[in-house]
């Protein structure tokens, strides 16, 4: 492997190139009052055994992004534009033959609500076993076999009995832990997880999430962690994505961003984490609430709830700059709060 | 014993194990089970244990053109006419009779799922065009078609059992496939289902495996009332003189015969079958009724 292909730029580390690359993505939708835009312009990427988490409230398009990237969106009814490179293929424009491999081979997802994702009249061993078959992973008596090995590797005790029971036998946590097994059956080189823990108890969140850290990291698999539990990422994510109004508002390390977050919006959703330092003082909110997609705001899209916002962010749309050396931020104003402005 | 004893696991139980729980927990379905269970055993052993072959005219100790009632050694009396016993008759016709009402069901429920489940998950064209089809069908009035086909089929007097459970299937089908139908579109959009396709699973096994094992429910509620609607279709159509020829007995047929011999009192020439029909139709519909609620968890407490 002497002589990698990548060449190093301006002394950088010899750097794999990142596994999934998302490159102005925007997302509209056909509705009966118009086309309208629901994701604007979305960028990322993800590198080996990385985990980005995409963070925003509600309607944010942070799902809709995710469902773009493996063309889960009902062709009929949406416009997907820009470009989604996965191992350097464009993905986006594929035939939906090419798109099935890619799906659980390639990329797989695990959905929020493991009650609901999992087939209530078949055992999950089968399911485990029909992705390894879909992808030619093994036969199906070698795939049922191995279906206890997937059981075993997401924690789930007395595997053997459990791949034969249904999924209304299993708990909350065993159904996630399975949802995790399929996803990881494929040998996918990156898994999407679209709020994985909203559904569990807390008791179970942090194991699962754990869990799924610990197994995609291992296999070296990327992570997209969809989310808008801001306690999750920071024990999970590498780097965060905060999404506001179809937008990505601020992008960095989470460690960076969580501890010093640059733009004002960001900046008010870690301080409306509840914590126990701020006990009694009442929970701070952002005020007003999410724009719909049909009439986002001019200018700035969060100018009208910024405790921040000078006039020039009314007028114009801030574009995502630079901020520091591995940030970025979507703001008129960030280096003037980032040094104290009010 | 140690920490590391495990725990028994409950064994494994499919949703469809649970609903047989479900059905058998309840009077009504067991019942219906039992007696259509009766009556299978009646025709299947008296077709063929019964002294009488049904077109030999037994010896008859009285000559007498009306029948006679119900006696010792002939329970369900003698027909007029050519004297039959009618234990043997309905034995024998009823063999006839099942066979068209589960072969109906059976031909039905395989081309309204087949129909269905193509409409709902390709849908598009073909979706329209099938269903346009099935409304086709559904405006037609079936029955002057059935009694129209049976004399083109058939010729004078009524003729084979399959034309007529052909006719039966022709105009079964529509509602099924409709049903189906509906149960794909609602199914296809759950998220097990958007879950097997994020995960690269193929369309026919999404087709085969996710969305059509969900799908049946329904169908399997529907079927007891088909295997009912075509037995007494049956008996109508051959009660009006276009079904299947009196040489091959039926329920219907034998009803159809006896009428004319209502005046002179052979109530049990008429009754015996019509009482077999009407416990055939009972206990499926128990049955059907009893599924439905076993199937929906929702609807019981």
């Amino acid at each position: 492997m002497i002589g990698a292909k990548v060449a190093p730029v301006k002394g950088a580390p010899i750097k794999e190139a990142p596994v999934v690359e998302v490159k102005g993505l925007n997302i509209s939708f056909r509705t009966a009052s118009g086309v309208i835009q629901v994701v604007q312009d979305v960028s990322f990427s993800i590198d080996k055994g990385e985990c980005l988490a995409v963070v925003g409230e509600s309607g944010c398009g942070k799902s809709v992004s995710a469902l773009a990237t493996i063309g889960l969106l009902v062709k009929e009814q949406s416009i997907v534009t820009g470009s989604v490179l996965f191992r350097g293929e464009e993905l986006l424009g594929k035939p939906e033959s090419y798109m099935r491999k890619i799906r659980g081979g390639g990329i797989s997802m695990i959905f929020q609500e493991p009650l609901s994702a999992l087939n209530p009249v078949t055992t999950i061993g089968e399911q485990i076993a029909e992705v390894l078959v879909a992808h030619g992973r093994a036969g199906w008596r070698e795939a049922n076999k191995k279906a206890i090995e997937f059981l075993e590797l997401v924690e789930i005790a007395q595997a053997p009995q459990r791949v034969k029971q249904y999924p209304h036998q299993l708990s909350g946590g065993m159904r996630q832990r399975a949802m995790i097994a399929m996803a990881l059956a494929g040998e996918p080189e990156l898994i999407i997880a679209d709020e994985p823990t909203t559904a569990l108890d807390v008791t179970i969140q942090a194991q699962v999430l754990e869990l799924l850290r610990r197994t995609t990291k291992e296999r070296g698999t990327a992570l997209l962690l969809i989310t808008h539990d801001l306690g999750i990422v920071a024990e999970t994510a590498d780097r965060i994505a905060v999404m506001y109004a179809g937008q990505i508002v601020e992008e960095g390390p989470a460690k960076e961003v969580l501890r010093a977050p640059a733009g004002p919006y960001a900046r008010d959703l870690i301080a409306s984490i509840p914590s126990y330092a701020r006990r009694g003082k009442g929970l701070t909110t952002i005020q007003g609430t999410v724009p719909s997609p049909a009439n986002f705001p001019t200018g700035c899209r969060f100018h009208p709830r910024c405790r921040f916002a000078v006039e020039a962010c009314a007028a114009s749309m801030p574009e995502l700059t630079t901020h520091g050396t591995d940030r970025s931020v979507r703001c008129f104003r960030a280096d003037e709060i980032a040094g104290g402005a009010k | 014993m140690s920490g590391a004893t495990q725990t028994q696991l409950p064994v494994s139980e499919s949703p469809w194990r649970q609903a047989r729980g479900r059905f058998l927990n309840t009077r009504m379905g067991p019942a219906g089970l039992a007696i259509l269970g009766c009556i299978f055993l009646f025709v299947a052993v008296g077709s063929i244990l019964l002294p009488f072959d049904f077109y030999v005219v037994p010896q008859p100790d009285v000559i007498s053109f009306t029948g006679r009632p119900p006696a010792w050694g002939r329970p369900f009396g003698e027909t007029g006419m050519l004297q039959l016993d009618v234990m043997t008759l309905v034995a024998n016709g009823g063999r006839t009779s099942l066979l068209i009402g589960f072969a109906t069901a059976i031909g039905s429920i395989t081309i309204g799922t087949i129909v269905g489940v193509i409409a709902g998950f390709i849908g598009g064209k073909l979706d329209s065009v099938l269903m346009r089809l099935a409304d086709v069908f559904l405006m037609i009035p079936s029955l002057f078609v059935i009694l129209f086909l049976a004399r083109i089929f058939q010729g004078e007097g009524g003729g084979g059992v399959w034309s007529l459970v052909i006719v039966f299937v022709g105009f079964g089908w529509m509602g099924l496939a409709r049903l189906v139908r509906g149960q794909v579109l609602a199914i296809r959009e759950m998220e097990y289902v958007e879950a097997a396709r994020a995960l690269g699973v193929p369309s026919l096994r999404i087709a085969l495996r996710h969305i059509l094992p969900n799908a049946i429910g329904p169908l399997v509620v529907a079927a007891p009332f088909i295997v009912g609607g075509a037995i007494v279709s049956e008996a109508f159509i051959s009660y009006l003189g276009f079904g299947i020829n009196p040489a091959t007995p039926t329920w219907g047929n034998i009803l159809s015969e006896s009428s004319k011999f209502l005046q002179q009192g052979n109530w049990w020439w008429i009754g015996f079958p019509g009482l077999f029909i009407v416990f055939t139709a009972l206990s499926v519909n128990m049955i059907g009724d009893t599924l439905r609620s076993a199937l929906d968890p929702r609807g019981r407490k």
